[in-house]
């Protein structure tokens, strides 16, 4: 077992570099640098002395190579570079933001864990009902409709009909005040859930129904046992294996962040700091936010293909003897 | 089957997750005394020599003062100088500076703040785009503590008005020159700052010594709801106090049942279609003219800007302005249009790509379709490239495009309005894409014209031929939109977009 995730993790390592280098790359195709994002149209004001001066402040001035290289070699000792827009070191901003951005993961996980596995057992165990029909009409329009949409309708019922609106940029930490970060994350987490919960909910019941008709479903049925615990712990179990991998990649993709969700509601995550990292060209920033994320996204693969084990038992990772 | 109570606790517990929060009751604002303010766009940094940005700006205005200002009505007003005059030759600039100014941290204003700030400005070093405005100061001197002169290479009549932008803003000179201005900040100005969170928060504090009116605030919480749609619903919501908007289209939505209003200016940006005269078949006067005469400005309001500007000619300043009636084309002329386009030799039309940057401004899409439309009566075939903003700029720097949809800043006096684009050898000359002699001659008698009704008479003749010759086709300006609870009393929008005047708001929750 910990051989197998060793190996996994030393098989990481070109990845890794390949994200960084492509990232790199990337970024510096871009048309427009942190000089003229910082003064727009005035950058054209600027004699040659003037913005060779300020190419030097923001570290412009090496080749590309040499600041692959350098980046590269501070990155292997822990330090991520240095945000000048924000005037701090970029490991210090995404672990600021990181908190924000797995809280919301996790709360729109589990939202969308419970209401999809619950609806789609549902609709698989009450199969051609009438909660059949609205768990699969529920499916539809999450999927169906996009994350801006779902986000903007929730504000603005909740700010015209209910006059409130938990966070209009005043995001409050969990550890600072649960009930009012509850009040904040609630909501955001329920647009990026439901979206979530309708492919989850679709997996659950194709896998259920799958799973119901075979043979030692109908024999734990027939050996008297109650429908309640055939279905939870039969048939539940099994047909969770689908389930697990979509939640794992899921994860993966709201740790980078859910830029759309934390722009509207204004949350200040992982995403909306690599959107701005992005149209700012803070490469610093945009380099070890895009790192961190491909970090996390491995991290998270790993543990999935782990959990496997636990929920399957015929999967193994340890030697077999 | 599951057991009916079974089914029962499951939906149960889902419709609770689905819900839950939206029992949580409305937050009242408590009686504090801090403004709570949300923004879409946040400043890029701390620095007023070199920050350009109109987000930085508007944060940089209250914290940090020059030596003039203008008002709500774009009239200079005295501001770290009580008065100033220019010598009768106008090769000196006098400036008498207040008495009594102190900075943040306690220190006195004094001249000697004044020439190093300047000088930082002039300083290559430094890097400020505002430098090309105050090029005439060739030295600068301090006969005691609350006077400056500023000797000049050429009577610089519009140089006052530069000295009123905050890029021209004094800093104290041990600041300069010990500390870093983009990392501290100490200014006059009724604000101080005490926290700065990029993208999340920037606190800023009353400042007990300031000199002048305020504030009356204890302190003012700018938050930043990236989302402008998020900002008018946290407003309907009474959740902030103050916001400022930029996208006609959201602030004049309507309000919902709320109390909260929404303040207009007329804004002195103006919205243009460049067309580069460098480029074919745009050096043809009569093909330049004839999309002035083909475009209908009103219908680009109208439609672009749900009708949220009013038609302009190359100047914005009410002041300054001529009437509309004696610029060339201002109503749309269809068949003048297709006959300047005969005399041209191009009845058959052609191809004319603009670029636009999405979302800057908001509305900048919206203006080239309907252009397109317009256009069309004369068979220019208009072809839109849409482009990130970042790319849209160094785009426009490079005048690698031939038409492009643009938003310019404007300013309080004509000259450093254009100075920039139609001098001979001036920076954005090459991007204006057109120059001849009467215009370069304008500029430079407008310059250095003392004579305000003379000076009025050239920046006239200014516009007429601009529009005559028609480099550009000049659109519209908007307003600067800022909303409010009705319990922030005292509060004035301004044409630039400062929100200076929060210095003089009160709070009656």
């Amino acid at each position: 077992m910990l051989r197998y995730i060793a190996q996994r993790l030393i098989a990481v390592i070109p990845t890794l570099i390949g994200v960084s280098l492509l990232v790199f790359i990337a970024i510096r195709l871009v048309p427009g640098d942190a000089i003229v994002t910082m003064l727009g149209t005035e950058a054209g004001m600027l004699t040659a002395n003037q913005r060779a001066a300020l190419e030097s402040y923001f570290g412009l001035d090496k080749p590309a190579t040499v600041q692959y290289v350098t980046w590269m070699g501070d990155v292997l000792q822990g330090d991520l570079g240095f945000s000048i827009r924000h005037g701090k070191p970029v490991l210090d901003l995404i672990l600021e933001r990181f908190p924000v951005t797995m809280e919301l993961a996790f709360v729109s996980l589990v939202i969308a864990l419970v209401v999809g596995t619950t609806l789609g057992t549902l609709s698989a165990v009450l199969h051609n009902s009438f909660i059949d029909l609205f768990g699969r009409l529920f499916a539809l329009l999450g999927l169906a409709a996009p994350n801006f949409l779902i986000g903007t309708l929730l504000i603005y019922v909740l700010s015209v009909y209910f006059g409130i609106l938990p966070n209009a940029g005043n995001y409050v930490e969990l550890t600072e005040d649960p009930v009012k970060n509850f009040e904040q994350i609630i909501f955001p987490a329920m647009t990026l859930g439901f979206s979530f919960s309708a492919s989850v909910m679709r997996t659950t019941r194709s896998a259920m129904l799958e799973v119901l008709g075979e043979d030692y479903i109908r024999t734990a049925r027939s050996k008297g046992l109650r429908s309640r615990t055939v279905i939870t712990r039969h048939a539940l179990r099994n047909a969770m294996i689908p389930v697990v991998t979509l939640a794992g990649v899921e994860l993966g993709y709201l740790l980078g962040g859910a830029v759309i969700v934390e722009q509207i509601f204004a949350l200040p995550g992982l995403g909306r700091l690599t959107l701005n990292a992005i149209s700012q060209r803070d490469y610093a920033l945009i380099q070890g936010a895009t790192l961190f994320i491909a970090i996390n996204f491995v991290v998270i693969n790993l543990v999935v293909d782990l959990i496997y084990a636990v929920v399957d038992p015929r999967i193994s990772y340890g030697s077999h003897k | 089957m599951l057991p009916a109570k079974g089914i029962r606790f499951i939906v149960i517990v889902a419709v609770l997750v689905m819900t839950i929060g939206i029992t949580a009751p409305a937050m009242a604002q408590d009686d504090s005394n801090m403004l709570i303010m949300a923004r879409a766009v946040d400043s890029t940094g701390l620095d007023p020599h070199t920050q350009t940005a109109f987000a930085s700006l508007r944060m940089l205005e209250l914290v940090y003062e020059t030596l003039v200002r203008t008002d709500e009505n774009l009239v200079l007003e005295p501001a770290l100088a009580e008065s100033w005059a220019f010598s009768d030759d106008g090769m000196q600039l006098t400036f008498n500076l207040r008495q009594g100014v102190t900075f943040h941290d306690g220190s006195p204003f004094t001249s000697e703040d004044v020439i190093v700030s300047i000088e930082r400005i002039l300083d290559e070093e430094t890097g400020s785009a505002t430098r090309s405005n105050l090029l005439s100061i060739e030295s600068m001197d301090a006969p005691d503590d609350y006077t400056v002169v500023m000797n000049l290479t050429l009577p610089d009549v519009p140089l006052v008005a530069a000295l009123s932008s905050i890029n021209t803003a004094i800093l104290p000179s041990e600041l300069i020159a010990e500390g870093d201005p983009s990392a501290t900040v100490n200014g006059t100005g009724p604000f101080m700052l005490e926290s700065w969170q990029p993208e999340e928060r920037t606190i800023l504090m009353a400042f007990a010594d300031y000199w002048g009116d305020g504030p009356y605030v204890d302190g003012i919480e700018i938050r930043i709801v990236p989302d402008e749609s998020t900002i008018m619903a946290a407003l309907r919501a009474g959740e902030i106090d103050f916001a400022m908007l930029n996208d006609p289209l959201i602030a004049t939505l309507p309000m919902g049942g709320s109390e909260a209003i929404i303040n207009r200016a007329p804004d002195i940006s103006y919205h243009v279609l460049q067309l580069r005269a460098a480029v074919e078949p745009l050096d043809k006067l009569e093909v330049r003219q004839a999309i002035s005469c083909a475009i209908d400005r009103q219908q680009v309001v109208d439609v672009a800007a749900l009708g949220e500007g009013m038609v302009t000619g190359p100047l914005t300043m009410p002041a300054w302005q001529v009437p509309l009636d004696e610029l060339f084309c201002y109503e749309q002329d269809l068949a003048k249009a297709q006959e300047l386009m005969a005399e041209a030799g191009l009845e058959e039309g052609f191809e004319l790509p603009v670029i636009v940057a999405v979302a800057e401004p908001p509305t900048a899409l919206s203006e080239a379709q309907v252009i397109q439309e317009q256009l069309r009566a004369i068979n220019i075939e208009v072809t839109i490239e849409s482009l990130e903003f970042g790319v849209y700029v160094d785009r426009w720097l490079a005048a690698d495009f031939t038409a492009a949809i643009a938003l310019n800043g404007g300013r309080s006096d004509p000259y450093p309005m254009y100075s920039r684009y139609f001098q001979y050898d001036a920076n954005f000359n090459e991007v204006a894409g057109y120059i001849d002699d009467t215009l370069d001659s304008l500029m430079k008698q407008g310059q250095v014209e003392t004579d305000p009704e003379a000076r009025w008479e050239i920046f006239a003749e200014f516009q007429r031929h601009l529009a005559e010759t028609a480099p550009w086709i000049w659109l519209y300006n908007g307003y600067t939109y800022t909303g409010q609870q009705p319990w922030v009393i005292d509060f004035t929008p301004t044409p630039t977009g400062s929100i200076f005047y929060l210095s003089e708001a009160r709070l009656d929750r």
